[in-house]
């Protein structure tokens, strides 16, 4: 039977079906960070149990490190505590660890790629449900509970049953302000928030093979938002030279033979997948989020729907929209904002801080803003000085803050006051999630930017 | 972490008739410090139960007297979000054992099994009829029978089955979780490994 990329890559890491039960089902590649890691470390400890793999296991710290002053010592306690808790259970274990001050430090899902820790036909682990961001390599990569990081730290293991296989194809040209992110949250828009639950994805068509890494990271990242695992994107060139002299990836000979694997890594002509969709991009504008899950989305210019044009529960819905403060029938444009949050592991990397900048240049930060630009990693940093972006946003009124996922969740300092409202280049816009009472509003970082600078939201189209 | 063993459990239900309850709202992440596994329950629902100075919000359903037991009842796509299993610690530590939804979110469903909270998915007319049972009867009784797989409303009879894979239901069955068999087989997993390119 022909295989899907899917199919493929599942398939190879097959240690033993279970009849009636999951499979048993080895990983390459395991992310653990400060949160998700400490009890599965205890567990390993109550048990007696060593880390069977170390070399596979790669630490970095990201969810609740601060964003400022990170050469000081860290003022939470508690956060303090998981910091190093991670050390420690590190270096107990023999496994790498790139923590707070490390030059290598940033969100998993950026350092992970970064350095060519990710790979084609990989499959792919970490106790955080955006882990999916490393399928735009052509890898599974999927988030997991802290039951399942203990199983990954002994045995190299899981148990999953094989999810039910999606292809959701876009084809034609991107419109002007279009960008990877209104891609995907037009998908979550027409599939829901719960659309692809029990999926795993591939995305294909031209409007992916186009993209860049970053764009596929993107894309991938936001595949939970849909409910579902995972989502994964054929390894092509774009993927190879993003990977060449990364510093862990192969070298030499090696490469060589990682590549000509890598080019069978794709889905054959006549293999079948439980449910296709396809979608053309003339459909797609920029795009901003109304409501609290990530399906409540919709092109910039349309106005919000009323719950009669949706399917599920009113109450939910109207539940929803005064957590909000918005109207069905509202326009989104021109509402005023009060943050605008630029990083995350979906729009940190350095092409999001490029868009950002083409926005704002030229341009002055509305007063009554408050701006948090997050990269998401050292790296990330790095560029943004070298290729003068620095200087751009500077002079816009803007100023850069340290690496971590920061305002995305909010376990930081890096919180959203109550009531008011954030355009985040995030993935979540759940009630809270910014901080206790915050409200957001998710968009690409060219609509974060054009909102940075008018106050309001506005079409990015109308700046560019 | 070794848990209750879940055989057939006889309780009152609360209900939470919400869509797309996320794991932010099962547990915010500002509550994901701690390095034990220990009093997640206190902060289930946090921002729903409790007022910015701690009080309790009268109108949540946790701080209403009149419904209990160890069996909650949400609504559809019930956990999506992160993948944090505290938000099933959270879940367990305040007693419930089972969560009942006419549709889970994955990752939260498998990580309701590791941690011995039974996930049973109805359609969502008996989603709706277990609603209705508890809202005539607060304490009306709810029987979840993992042997048989089936759930029923004791008041009418009404009853639905469930599905469970085989494993993960011996599992539960008997408190048992993946790593004891995975330690098992340790040796394939070796042989595995030594095969692979990278």
């Amino acid at each position: 039977m022909s295989k899907t990329l899917f199919d493929k890559v599942w398939d190879s890491h097959v240690v033993r079906k279970i009849e009636g039960g999951p499979d048993v089902f080895f990983i390459d590649r395991h992310f653990i960070h400060e949160v998700t890691s400490p009890v599965a470390f205890l567990g390993l400890k109550t048990r007696g149990l060593k880390v069977m793999y170390p070399e596979r296991t790669f630490a970095t710290a990201d969810h609740n490190t601060p964003t400022i002053n990170q050469h000081l010592p860290v003022e939470d306690p508690l956060s303090a505590n998981q910091l190093k808790a991670l050390e420690n259970n590190s270096k107990e274990h023999g496994i790498s660890h790139w923590g707070l001050g490390h030059h290598k430090n940033g969100i998993v899902h950026v350092v992970g790629p970064e350095n060519g820790i990710t790979f084609p036909g990989a499959t792919i682990v970490c106790g955080d449900s955006h882990t999916s961001t490393h399928g735009a390599f052509g890898a599974i990569a999927f988030g997991i509970g802290t039951s399942e990081v203990e199983m990954v730290l002994s045995t190299q293991c899981i148990m999953q049953p094989k999810p039910k296989k999606m292809r959701i194809n876009v084809n034609g040209q991107l419109g002007k302000g279009v960008t990877p992110k209104d891609v995907a949250l037009f998908i979550i828009s027409q599939l829901s928030t719960s659309g692809a639950t029990g999926y795993f994805v591939e995305y294909a068509g031209d409007v992916f093979e186009n993209m860049s890494m970053e764009g596929r990271m993107t894309v991938c990242n936001l595949s939970i938002e849909m409910g579902a695992r995972g989502g994964m994107i054929a390894p092509d060139e774009t993927t190879f030279s993003y990977l060449k002299d990364k510093p862990l990836s192969p070298k030499g000979e090696d490469w060589d033979k990682a590549v000509t694997h890598w080019k069978t890594l794709k889905t054959e002509a006549n293999a079948s997948f439980d449910k296709e969709f396809n979608f053309d991009s003339s459909q797609i504008e920029p795009m901003i989020t109304y409501g609290t899950n990530p399906g409540m989305g919709m092109g910039i210019s349309k106005h919000i729907p009323t719950a009669d044009q949706l399917e599920g529960g009113a109450a939910t819905y109207k539940k929803s929209l005064d957590y909000m403060g918005y109207n069905e029938n509202d326009s989104m444009l021109g509402k005023k904002i009060d943050y605008v949050f630029l990083g995350s592991c979906t729009n940190g990397r350095i092409e999001d801080f490029r868009a950002f900048a083409s926005i704002v240049k030229g341009k002055k930060k509305a007063n009554h803003v408050t701006a948090w630009l997050v990269p998401g990693s050292h790296e990330v940093e790095d560029k943004i000085k070298e290729e003068g972006i620095l200087d751009i946003i500077t002079d816009a009124g803007f100023t850069l803050r340290q690496p971590g996922c920061s305002a995305c969740l909010a376990m930081n300092d890096d919180k959203i006051p109550a009531g008011k409202y954030a355009v985040s280049t995030s993935n979540r816009n759940f009630e809270g999630r910014q901080g206790p009472g915050s409200r957001t509003l998710l968009a690409s970082p060219l609509v974060a930017a054009a909102a940075a600078v008018t106050g309001v939201v506005t079409d990015p189209r109308e700046l560019i | 972490m070794a848990y209750d063993k879940f055989n057939i459990l006889t309780s009152s239900a609360v209900p939470l008739p919400l869509e797309n309850v996320d794991t932010d709202q099962i547990i915010p992440a500002r509550f994901l410090k701690a390095t034990e596994r220990k009093g997640f329950g206190d902060n289930l629902f946090r921002d729903w139960r409790y007022n910015n100075d701690n009080s309790p919000k009268e109108s949540f359903v946790l701080n209403n007297p009149i419904y209990s037991g160890k069996i909650l009842v949400g609504g559809k796509n019930f956990g999506s979000g992160s993948s944090r299993e505290h938000a099933a610690w959270a879940v367990y530590d305040y007693g419930f054992r089972c969560v009942v939804s006419s549709f889970f979110a994955d990752i939260f469903r498998n990580n309701c099994l590791n941690v011995g909270v039974l996930p049973v998915q109805v359609s969502a007319s008996f989603s709706e009829k277990i609603f209705s049972a508890i809202y005539d009867d607060p304490n009306t009784q709810i029987e979840v029978n993992l042997p048989d797989e089936t759930i029923t409303i004791l008041s009418t009879g009404e009853h639905e089955s469930f599905e469970i894979n085989s494993y993960k239901k011996e599992n539960m069955l008997n408190g048992f979780d993946d790593i004891d068999y995975l330690q098992n087989i340790k040796g394939d997993i070796e042989s595995f490994a030594n095969g692979l390119l990278m």
